[in-house]
């Protein structure tokens, strides 16, 4: 048994002793260790480790809920915090909207996975390696990317992390698990122009600091002295880190059980609402070998799994916590958090499926293009290859039209090649209607893993060739 | 009780392990929030944490650790963790590092406040958010929300030069929202959340069960209200809205970090140069910006930086030219000035990093009525919906709950999803008319950093007309 679920097991005890037999509790234990190495003007400037245990704990006594928690893993920190969730549920209004406890149930990874079990996923895809990950490692894939740059200006990151959780509540639900994660996101830059190259996995000595250097300095050398284009409808290649910002927003504001089910969301279960093309998948546990990128159970212990929320384009599902799920008549999805029931459930690893694999032709050997990319590309008449998405923001959230800019490398395309870098664009477009029946022209043939530029989520990311995406704004305005 | 021995030991740590120079923040940090939703608590939440972050300078190198322990030993091991990880920066190093002198302050400073938020009764809390939402609920509202939040933090910081300062701010706000749903779009209307360093009595202030109502109104009628024309005109921004604007478009602008590209991979650059500061034009004569962290009762407010630099107010725009950044100690001598003030980190857990404090407008010789009579054709938005800004602070493009037109001196028709697009230093210019009817606007939700960080910020601001703006860019 992990020390978090000891810590666990002795809150619900507390719980039992100071509010009653009859209060129901949950309680998450969750130890955080993060390491993260920052660059900039082609050095580390900035360099921060932490290693952090927290404590949850959501009450429902009397038809009345409240949550808190604290650092304090003491004994009187437990106690402590255990006294002020009582004393905050005995005085706040009467909650209708309580869903209840998950019952005792089985994690979805047992079967077959060395060293996990019903109740535990300690062992389940975890890489001691990334978790003991040292500075120094980190630096010295920093230094790659930077003497892959070749003499330009590199900036960016190397993250190691690991999260050991438990979960315990007074229904008898009991569950464990471990996850460990690095990234690299980092940009090289010439004569005002960047290019970026970035990664998530599992292992960090999958993370080649060289690659990823040397492949934004092809991108940026390649985006210097840009051109600047007019507002339009353009015909667009999305490359899989462009493609991560439509997974987080889908994410966010359209498959959000919550958002769904007040009717601000564009989800209609059953609809034909996006090209035959596209299936997008929730996979907390990792598919195709790769390490679980997520725990195998939610903050509400309910056990996490593969959720297909798009199957050929037509929706089939939402992300549930079990509020959400109570009042729309579903079942949670094991998608609870300390903060669903305020902002909705949502997931953070999505996987976009990956296309056919087809013959590359016309700009084939262009490095500037992700390699998936290429054949997309190719096809285009006249379009746009655009790299990367920036500071997008819903401007309504039921047709999900979001504003945002691209960054880091844009071009214009010309019959398969291309022709020149582009000046960054500004964008008005409501992503489910960009991959629409009809208008999902090609879809790469790798699913990249990519980190979620906030969070510890990340996305599974193919190229996109889209026939239409909508900019209303160049560097002029 | 104090905290300033467990700081102390751990950056003795440092130095015994090699640093030239450490500082350490102990913070013991209580926050409360409660959501409400259509005349029903959501969620109540009451978050503690503790913890010691310490930052060791090993020749040119940082390196950080942070630990939720405050025992004297395990201070001690964060202050050697550091160390190591600075050594470990070396790797990759950069040009020498130096920083700005800054005083040996031994102080203490507590934010004013009137009544203690964490003092007031959590049944009277939640039957405020429950009676703003049924009354919204009752007014016509599909959705009906509202919400608070406290932070309660103690602070304890030591630097090897000699600095002890504990502070203890208390934060509050809170705000309502009233959602209508139609067929084809959302459409919404909030009280503006407000935030302060100040205590409850901003919250009453606020009267959210009296603005309820208005804004559920309000929000039913932008469902059939005509849409934002498209095109040039004559803007009058709400202070609500115009806070945002300088949060974006000059608040980031003008920190050191970003200029000197240390934020160039994730938050971005800066479009101004450092040497056009002090000659570069970035508005109207009637755009004076100021930092100014002792503002009492602004969210940005407090009497010592987390490098214990103490709170001065400065102008960061004057009569239309760029005169000032936000820094810290060691951007500051990079870019060769002498003053810092502006570093703050979210938790102990976080670095330190430049962040804005109250980065606001100072008032102008007008009223918004008499903007208004000034104007014959035009659009005033208000209460920021949506806002995306490129990565050098130059395009931005900004979405308000509403509009109303402006024609012959008059407020007209509401109009829907108002959205307004420009470039900074143009559409500053084009300010003309500027309002005295400042408020100190609280923002909560200021994301910077990696690992991200939640910055609290403030914008006093009034109404203000800028000219030949595009408005209306729809999807």
């Amino acid at each position: 048994m992990s020390a978090e679920l000891q810590i666990a097991a002795k809150m619900i005890e507390l719980v039992r002793e100071l509010a009653g037999r009859s209060a129901e509790a949950e309680v998450t234990v969750r130890h955080d260790a993060l390491a993260l190495t920052r660059f900039a003007n082609s050095a580390i400037h900035q360099n921060m480790a932490e290693a952090t245990t927290g404590v949850r704990l959501r009450l429902h006594l009397d038809g009345r809920t409240a949550s808190g928690s604290s650092t304090l893993t003491g004994a009187d920190g437990l106690r402590s915090l255990v006294e002020r969730t009582i004393a905050a549920a005995r005085v706040t209004p009467p909650d209708p909207s309580w869903a209840g406890l998950t019952r005792p149930a089985a994690l979805h990874i047992s079967a077959g996975h060395p060293g996990s079990g019903e109740r535990s996923g300690l062992e389940f895809g975890f890489d001691e390696a990334t978790a003991r990950a040292t500075p120094g490692e980190r630096a010295e894939r920093v230094r790659a990317f930077v003497d892959a740059a070749e003499g330009l200006e590199t900036a960016g990151y190397c993250r190691t992390g690991y999260v050991s959780a438990a979960f315990a509540n007074t229904a008898g639900q009991a569950v464990e698990g471990r996850t460990a994660e690095a990234a690299m996101d980092g940009i090289a830059r010439t004569g005002g122009a960047d290019g970026v190259a970035r990664l998530a996995t599992s292992r960090l000595a999958e993370l080649d600091g060289a690659v990823l250097g040397a492949r934004a300095a092809v991108k940026a050398r390649a985006a210097a002295e840009p051109a600047e284009l007019p507002p339009g409808h353009y015909e667009v290649v999305l490359e899989p880190t462009a493609v991560a910002d439509l997974l987080q927003n889908f994410a966010v504001f359209g498959f959000n059980g919550k958002s769904w089910a007040q009717k601000q969301s564009f989800a209609e279960l059953g609809a034909e609402q996006f090209d035959p093309s596209i299936t997008i998948v929730d996979d907390p546990l990792g598919s195709r070998g790769e390490p679980a990128p997520g725990l195998p159970f939610d903050d509400e212990g309910t056990p996490a799994r593969s959720l297909v929320l798009v199957r050929e384009g037509v929706t089939r599902a939402v992300t549930h916590d079990r509020t959400s799920a109570a009042e729309t008549g579903a079942e949670s999805t094991g998608h609870g958090s300390s903060t669903s029931r305020s902002w909705g459930p949502f997931a953070s690893h999505l996987r976009l499926e990956a296309g056919p694999v087809s013959s590359p032709g016309g700009a084939a050997g262009s490095p500037v293009i992700a390699e998936s990319a290429r054949p997309l590309v190719a096809r285009m008449r006249r379009g746009l290859l655009v790299t990367d998405l920036w500071y997008t923001r819903v401007l309504d959230p039921k047709t999900l039209v979001v504003t945002g800019l691209t960054r880091n490398g844009v071009w214009l395309v010309e019959d398969g090649e291309i022709v020149r870098p582009v000046s960054n664009l500004r964008f008005t477009q409501s992503y489910p209607q960009a991959l629409s029946p009809g208008r999902v022209l090609g879809i790469g043939a790798e699913s990249v893993l990519l980190p979620d530029s906030w969070s510890r989520g990340r996305y599974a990311a193919p190229a996109l060739h889209l026939a239409s995406w909508n900019i209303t704004g160049n560097a002029s305005g | 009780m104090s905290h300033f021995d467990e700081a102390g030991a751990a950056v003795q740590a440092a130095l015994d392990a090699g640093a030239r120079y450490a500082d350490a923040r102990v913070m013991v940090c209580r926050t409360e929030s409660m959501t409400a939703r259509n005349g029903a608590v959501e969620d109540l939440g009451s978050d503690e944490s503790a913890g010691l972050g310490v930052r060791a300078l090993v020749g040119s190198s940082w390196g950080f650790y942070a630990v939720p322990d405050l025992s004297e030993p395990s201070a001690r091991a964060a202050g050697r963790r550091a160390a190591q990880i600075a050594a470990a920066s070396a790797q990759v190093a950069g040009p020498p590092v130096e920083l700005v002198p800054s005083a040996p302050v031994v102080a203490s400073w507590a934010s004013d406040c009137k009544v203690d938020p964490l003092s007031v009764p959590l049944s009277d809390k939640g039957d405020l958010l429950v009676r703003a939402t049924t009354v919204a609920k009752e007014a016509g509202a599909d959705l009906a929300q509202a919400h608070y939040a406290v932070w309660d933090t103690h602070k304890w910081f030591v630097s090897s030069e000699g600095h002890r300062i504990d502070q203890h701010i208390r934060e509050c706000g809170g705000g309502v929202t009233a959602t209508a749903i139609g067929e084809g779009e959302v459409q919404r209307r909030s009280l503006p959340g407000q935030y302060g360093t100040r205590g409850w009595e901003l919250v009453d202030e606020l009267d959210l069960v009296g603005n309820a109502a208005q804004m559920a109104e309000q929000a039913r009628a932008l469902l059939t209200a005509p849409l934002c024309p498209a095109g040039e005109t004559s803007l009058i921004l709400g202070g609500s809205q115009l806070a945002l604007q300088i949060h974006e478009s000059v608040g980031h602008a003008i920190e050191l970090d970003r200029i000197l590209g240390w934020e160039a991979a994730f938050a971005g650059t800066s479009w101004l140069d450092l040497s056009k500061l002090g000659a570069l034009r970035y508005g109207s004569d009637l755009m004076n910006i100021t930092i100014d962290p002792t503002f009492p009762g602004a969210l940005g407010s407090f009497g010592f930086d987390d490098e214990g630099t103490p709170a001065v107010k400065r102008h960061a725009v004057k009569d239309g030219i760029w005169v000032g950044v936000l820094a810290g100690r060691d951007s500051a001598a990079v870019a060769g000035l002498d003053y810092a003030g502006s570093v703050r980190s979210d938790g102990w857990s976080r670095l330190p990093m430049v962040r804005m404090t109250n980065v606001g407008l100072e008032p102008g010789p007008h009223t918004l009525d008499e903007i208004i009579a000034a104007t014959d054709d035009g659009v005033f938005m208000d209460v920021n919906r949506s806002w995306s800004i490129d990565d050098r602070r130059l395009n931005f493009q900004f979405g308000c709950e509403i509009g109303y037109e402006v024609k012959n001196g008059k407020r007209g028709r509401m109009l829907r999803n108002p959205t307004y697009t420009g470039i900074g230093p143009k559409f500053w210019a084009s300010m003309d008319m500027l309002s005295s009817e400042t408020i100190a606007w609280g923002t909560p939700n200021c994301g910077k950093g990696q690992p991200g960080q939640v910055g609290h910020t403030g914008h006093p601001a009034a109404p203000a007309r800028f000219t030949n703006v595009r408005v209306g860019v729809q999807g």
